[in-house]
């Protein structure tokens, strides 16, 4: 049996300093929105030729007066991924391929052009917060129906900790910020509850079984029970995620990324923060027999 | 747990044969109509435009409170009440008039059988609603109004941009409405979206006026620039003719003066007036109008009695085949501004596809041996039940026929890693259950009913995460929530029939082994 219970305390300082990071990370930092969330224009572009690179690229677009043009490799060499913001011009991408077949040849192709106006990315934004609200809203809804309320909270908290942790280092790394993270974020959501909830199932049937033994070693008796279990599903899900993110191609790696840090967060969050709120509730016996007295 | 009839295991294996038959059928060609269906591929997958427009009603919303602006004083000059300062200002009207006829307007506007509330008796609310301050009265539109307002002209909107893509000629087109001022337009397979979004952009207000040579900034004429921006004119702003009154519009080659024109053809009240016209006005230059633009502006030779003409204005052959097409089908009732676009080109798309198979393969068969390194015989059924399991859902998805995005993909490839968490489950507590107890059946018995709550719990939280995604997320994120979510389904299915099912076989077949899984 390993003794997860010995750095209880250890890792609670570690996760709320790292919330506390996370948080001002996100006040100050910010977090960097693609144009689904800030609007603007993003053009992907296959030149057909090697000759081509992000340099001469970004000194042509700059002389088109589009504002603060961003200009990438994406994936390999020969493909690029230019961002500007919202242009008024409504034929902007049509001049954007004269200005560059007239400098480089016509050596382009198109791959993907997304144009976001500021109305709809704010309402995108607006709706990608309500639907992590909401979600994050109907998981307690759902955990208060179904646990105790010391269970809850400490369900609560491990997936708060997950959402902020995974946000926050998304803002450290200034990785983008786009619809499929709020998917993703999503995902952890489901994924962290869905781990917490196994091992707490193992501490409420535990408390029925043994009247003597305090939480502190219980959680630690239903960690181990269940470890092989949260091990092997967090390991089939990160292979599956890994491969996402190694072979899906450029549109879902951050999506994937996203996920990886959630399943990792996850997994640690229903160790070390949703049990250790049960035990600095003291949650004994009582507490369930109570509960199943009621029903 | 651990019982099954013969009638369910055919029953399973019907189920099972029935989606595995469905999701092969994506592979081949069928004759049969029900067994011939394929998974639609999104716009990332296949390559094509999304586009989502808005119609901006401001101009709509003006115009129509300028033709208020006679009914109103109509209406009340008959009932002799003098109102004063009639002006349009900021989509309200303004006007003031005495204290004696202060409540006679008011009750007007508000009474419900009056011809400004044409819609009182269906949905109950007015069309305008009216502020009086000392005499003083602003009216404009109340919020059904703008409501009724928003959505005709919405329904005419999209019949134009149906009738402009119908003209194209692009391959199934999907057109919709979004709330009550957007129009949603998909192309699949459209990989230079430049021409569409032209055409979509232009209102086509085509009208035929009189250029005049009164002064300039006087009453009743406007000064409009030429479409090439050569030239000014002094237009009238009387509309002898307008594109309503056409009946066609076609590109033809002038081989007179060997050029491009579009010729065009009216409507019999059309013909009338412009014959009437053309006799009146020989000599005169006659306005093309088109959205605010001059295209020509010829001078009148003769009488046009044959209700056809032809419109010359330097153009191209391309430039006269749109400016047909947006003749013949019509003008939108307000300008349409593309408020998002998002177009993927069809090799981008393949690579999408591509990467995504690559992933899903590598992801499923690294997933398969871990899982068989970990469970010898119970990996194997637990990986017969994964196979299944997608075949299952593709066979979902096929009867279906929904939309596979690449986020799609994704979410499948994600139910691969997350669909053995239940066998885990199951499994892990059979281990446990045969520390103690030295019966398999038992053991396997208990450890199936025991692990129950834990994997319904797990399915339902990751259930409540794929629903808000469907109902809140958009385009190919809607994707990702319907494989995963109907992946939570699959698994279910897979888990309790079929991994069960073969686990019951195997364990009955061998109750007496010891350690029968470690």
């Amino acid at each position: 049996m390993i003794a997860f219970n010995k750095y209880y305390n250890k890792f609670n300082i570690l996760s709320v300093s790292l919330v506390i990071v996370s948080l001002l990370l996100l006040t100050f930092k910010g977090l960097n929105f693609g144009i689904d969330f800030k609007g603007g224009t993003l053009i992907e572009l296959r030149s057909t030729v090697n000759k081509i690179n992000v340099s001469s690229l970004r000194d042509n677009l700059s002389q088109m007066n589009l504002g603060d043009v961003s200009v990438k490799n994406f994936g390999n060499e020969t493909d690029f991924l230019i961002k500007f913001e919202n242009n008024e011009n409504k034929n902007v991408i049509e001049e954007i391929k004269k200005n560059l077949d007239k400098s480089f040849g016509n050596n382009f192709n198109f791959r993907r052009v997304e144009n976001v106006g500021p109305k709809v990315s704010a309402e995108l934004l607006r709706s990608g917060v309500i639907a992590i609200s909401v979600a994050l809203f109907l998981m307690l809804v759902y955990i208060w129906i179904r646990f105790e309320w010391q269970f809850s909270l400490g369900a609560i908290i491990a997936l708060f900790h997950d959402v902020i942790v995974t946000l926050g280092l998304f803002s450290l790394l200034g990785l983008e910020i786009n619809l499929s993270i709020i998917a993703a974020v999503l995902t952890i959501v489901g994924y962290s509850m869905n781990d917490t909830v196994v091992i707490f199932d193992r501490v409420r049937e535990n408390l029925r079984k043994y009247s003597d033994i305090k939480i502190f070693e219980l959680t630690n008796i239903s960690i181990n029970e269940t470890l092989s279990r949260t091990l092997i599903t967090s390991i089939t899900t990160l292979l599956a995620l890994l491969s996402i993110f190694f072979f899906g191609g450029e549109v879902l790696k951050g999506f994937s990324l996203a996920m990886i840090f959630g399943v990792i967060f996850g997994t640690y969050s229903s160790i070390y923060i949703a049990n250790t709120v049960l035990v600095r509730l003291n949650v004994t016996q009582k507490t369930v027999i109570k509960e199943d007295n009621k029903n | 747990m651990l019982y099954f009839s013969k009638l369910r295991i055919i029953f399973i294996t019907l189920i099972s044969l029935l989606f595995i038959i469905f999701a092969l059928s994506n592979l081949f060609n069928f004759d049969n109509k029900i067994l011939n269906k394929k998974i639609n591929l999104g716009l990332d997958l296949q390559g094509g435009s999304y586009l989502l427009l808005e119609i901006d009603n401001d101009p709509v919303i003006e115009q129509k409170l300028q033709n208020l602006t006679v009914t109103i004083r109509n209406y009340f000059k008959e009932k002799n009440i003098r109102i004063t300062n009639f002006k349009l200002l900021n989509q309200t009207l303004v006007f003031t008039s005495d204290e004696n006829s202060k409540q006679i307007i008011l009750d007007e506007f508000m009474s419900e059988e009056s011809e400004f509330n044409p819609y009182y008796e269906r949905f109950k609310s007015h069309q305008l609603d009216i502020v009086e301050d000392d005499n003083f009265f602003k009216v404009s539109f109340s919020k059904q109004g703008i409501v009724n307002l928003k959505t005709s002209s919405q329904d005419q909107a999209l019949e134009i941009v149906r009738r402009r893509i119908d003209e194209i000629g692009t391959n199934e087109p999907n057109i919709l409405k979004r709330g009550n001022d957007r129009i949603l337009v998909e192309l699949p397979g459209l990989d230079d979206p430049m021409r569409i979004k032209s055409l979509l952009g232009k209102t086509a207000n085509l009208t035929f006026r009189f250029v005049t040579n009164n002064t300039e900034g006087s009453f009743g004429a406007e000064k409009l620039e030429f479409e090439d921006g050569t030239e000014e004119a002094m237009v009238s702003k009387r509309i002898i003719l307008s594109g309503e009154n056409l009946l066609d519009a076609q590109p033809r080659m002038d081989t007179e003066n060997n050029e491009t024109v579009v010729t065009f053809s009216l409507d019999r009240v059309g013909a009338k007036r412009f014959g009437k016209a053309t006799s009146n006005g020989i000599g005169k230059r006659l306005a093309i109008v088109l959205d605010g633009k001059v295209i020509s502006a010829p001078v009148i030779r003769d009488t046009i009695a044959t209700g056809s003409g032809q419109i010359s204005g330097g153009f191209t052959f391309q430039s006269a085949t749109d400016l047909a097409l947006l003749l013949r089908s019509g003008a939108l009732p307000a300008p349409l501004n593309i408020i998002e676009e998002r177009t993927v080109g069809p090799d981008l798309g393949q690579d999408s596809i591509n990467a995504g198979m690559i992933a899903l393969l590598i992801g499923f068969i690294f997933v398969v041996l871990y899982i068989f390194f970990k469970y010898k015989i119970f990996g194997i059924i637990t990986n017969i039940a994964l196979i299944l399991n997608l075949f299952i859902l593709v066979g979902i998805l096929t009867i279906f026929e929904a939309t596979l995005t690449l986020p799609g993909i994704a979410g499948i490839i994600l139910t691969v890693g997350m669909a053995v968490d239940a066998n885990v489950l199951i499994f892990e507590r059979i281990k446990e259950e045969l520390k103690n107890e030295k019966n398999n059946l038992i053991a396997f018995d208990s450890g199936y009913t025991k692990s129950r709550t834990a994997i319904l719990d797990a399915n339902i939280t990751t259930l409540i995460a794929a629903i808000i995604l469907f109902f809140m997320g958009s385009g190919p994120i809607k994707g990702f929530s319907l494989t995963l979510g109907i992946g939570i389904f699959t698994t279910l299915f897979t888990v309790y029939f079929i991994a069960r099912l073969l686990t019951v076989l195997y364990v009955s077949k061998n109750k007496e082994k010891e350690g029968l899984i470690r």
